[in-house]
């Protein structure tokens, strides 16, 4: 129990640190993609440019427009952040360990249902940047909010529906159950090539993040939903997308990069303990590759239309998606000799 | 005849609006290529950046940077407040009060009349140079110095102790790349209006 919350705890640090860290990743990416140099004047090649822009967020006055929702301002970047935050329990980091004669699961914890657990925190973050768009009483705001509602509805269907072809071929639910599956029948990269093409696209949707970031649209709305937000309140915007994008991150590796599975380590005989660091390691490598991979399309895709964004949607992605089903689903009926 | 126009660089591209191709509307090898192309970018470690505060530009040697106001070998200062350089400002930046040399003071300004206040106001000057070519006594010059940046207007107004050079011999600034012989020559000819 004590050894739980220990690691909740350090999971707790770990993800705002890796947040904190994504937004000086972004832009020394973001530099490097566009032939720059990127923040190099804080610290040693910039490293300690998280903590200045920090102290920067938190000297900024904190401005609530007369006319705002009061309670609701309050209350939208909180539910933004407590729901990104949330989410990350449920992902298996690691194998067992065993430390000082204490057997610890590296995994807050492991629900049957540990996926639709992620689908109903993402689906709840929603509230935060709708509450926030909506209290704000701001026309670009609420355009921003309706944006991100009408988006996130859209692409959690396809989302959804490509798990569940992710679903049939590994029969649980549980995100450590689809991990021991990947060990035992190989990574569902291989199983389900589409479906992580499909997933991965409504991930980028799902966090707002470009070519799909539709609801804060700088070219177009001001600043989206958080138009009136200023200090900390817009920090905690903008962290829990880099927040979120971890755990995307995280969830694309767990779902369809074996998680934690090194392939080929069972058969070495190495200490358990030492296999069980090194899956940690191989899987923060997967989630930080991941997270490289949402910054370079970030800088190299121009944004789409939202007319646009929705036929993606609604034309493509949730008719291939139940495609995918129905190709797995005969697939499945065809192995197991009909 | 209308059609037949010549292009103007040769990359420029005919558009046109025709119906897209399949792989066209997958859109996804479009994507793959721009991902390649921003990587290439990603590890072309020769960036054009120059860090300014410590590596700087070559600037020329004969840039117009901020001014000098010279004294001569003795020390003493060359501007006599004639105001030629403040009327020949295109951009008015130059102020002046004149004041008459007292007893004593004859090692620190050449002749009779100085200038008690000297002012430049370095956000309304076009370091154009007019100011020199004015001059009749080789006072003031442009350096290649740079003139620093600041948060607030006021220190941007340099008065005579920014803009005099100081009196140490070792201290002094170089303007000899600016003042070449031809310069000075060009200077002696009485039939341009501003070298009278």
């Amino acid at each position: 129990m004590l050894a739980t919350a220990i690691f909740l705890l350090v999971l707790f640090v770990v993800t705002l640190t890796i947040a904190a860290y994504e937004t000086y990743g972004e832009r020394k990416v973001a530099a490097f993609l566009q032939d720059r140099i990127g923040p190099n004047r804080a610290g040693p090649f910039g490293i300690l440019q998280p903590l200045a822009d920090g102290g920067k967020m938190f000297m900024k006055e904190d401005f609530v427009p007369a006319t705002a929702n009061k309670k609701l301002f309050f209350l939208g970047p909180a539910i933004a952040m407590t729901t990104a935050l949330l989410t990350g329990v449920v992902i298996p980091w690691g194998g067992t360990v065993t430390l000082f004669g204490t057997t610890l699961n590296l995994q807050g914890a492991d629900p049957e249902i540990g996926i639709l657990y992620v689908f109903a925190m993402v689906s709840i973050g929603v509230y935060g940047i709708m509450l926030g768009g909506w209290a704000s009483n701001n026309k670009f705001a609420l355009l921003g909010a309706i944006r991100a509602a009408s988006q996130m509805v859209s692409y959690e269907l396809a989302m959804g529906l490509s798990i569940v072809a992710l679903v049939m071929t590994t029969g649980t639910l549980s995100m450590s159950g689809i991990v021991e599956h990947q060990i035992a029948h190989g990574w569902n990269i291989l199983a389900q090539p589409l479906g992580f093409l499909l997933f991965l696209i409504c991930a980028f949707a799902e966090t707002n993040r470009a070519p799909f970031d539709m609801p804060e649209c700088e070219t177009e709305l001001v600043g989206g939903y958080h138009t009136e937000f200023s200090s900390m309140k817009l920090g905690f915007y903008l962290f829990a997308e880099y927040v979120n994008m971890f755990i995307s991150s995280a969830v694309v590796a767990t779902l369809y990069f074996g998680g934690y599975h090194i392939p080929g380590i069972a058969g070495l005989g190495w200490d358990p303990t030492l296999v069980a660091f090194l899956g940690v390691a191989a899987m923060f490598a997967k989630t930080f590759f991941f997270i490289f991979f949402f910054m370079w399309v970030r800088w190299s895709i121009p944004r789409f239309r939202f007319d646009q964004l929705m036929n993606l949607g609604w034309k493509a992605l949730i008719p291939m998606a139940i495609l995918n089903i129905l190709l797995t689903g005969g697939w499945l009926a065809f192995k197991n000799g009909m | 005849m209308a059609n037949v126009m010549q292009p103007l660089t040769s990359r420029s591209k005919v558009v046109s609006d025709k119906k897209m191709t399949l792989m066209e509307r997958i859109y996804l090898p479009a994507i793959i290529g721009g991902l390649f192309i921003t990587i290439k970018h990603f590890f072309r470690f020769k960036r054009p950046t120059i860090q300014y505060p410590e590596v700087q530009r070559a600037r020329s040697d004969i840039y117009r940077g901020q001014h000098v106001l010279k004294r001569d070998d003795q020390g003493r200062e060359r501007c006599t407040a004639c105001g030629l350089c403040a009327v020949a400002c295109p951009a008015e930046a130059i102020i002046m009060v004149s004041a008459e040399r007292k007893k004593g003071e004859e090692h620190l300004y050449r002749e009779e009349k100085y200038a008690s206040v000297y002012e430049i106001n370095m956000l309304r000057c076009i370091f154009c140079g007019d100011c020199e070519d004015a001059c009749p006594k080789e006072a003031i010059f442009l350096t290649d110095r740079i003139v620093q940046s600041d948060y607030l207007r006021t220190p941007f107004i340099f008065g005579k102790d920014e803009l005099v050079e100081p009196m140490e011999k070792s201290q002094r600034i170089d303007v000899s790349k600016r003042q070449t012989p031809a310069v000075i020559k060009f200077k002696e000819q009485r039939q341009y209006a501003h070298n009278r």
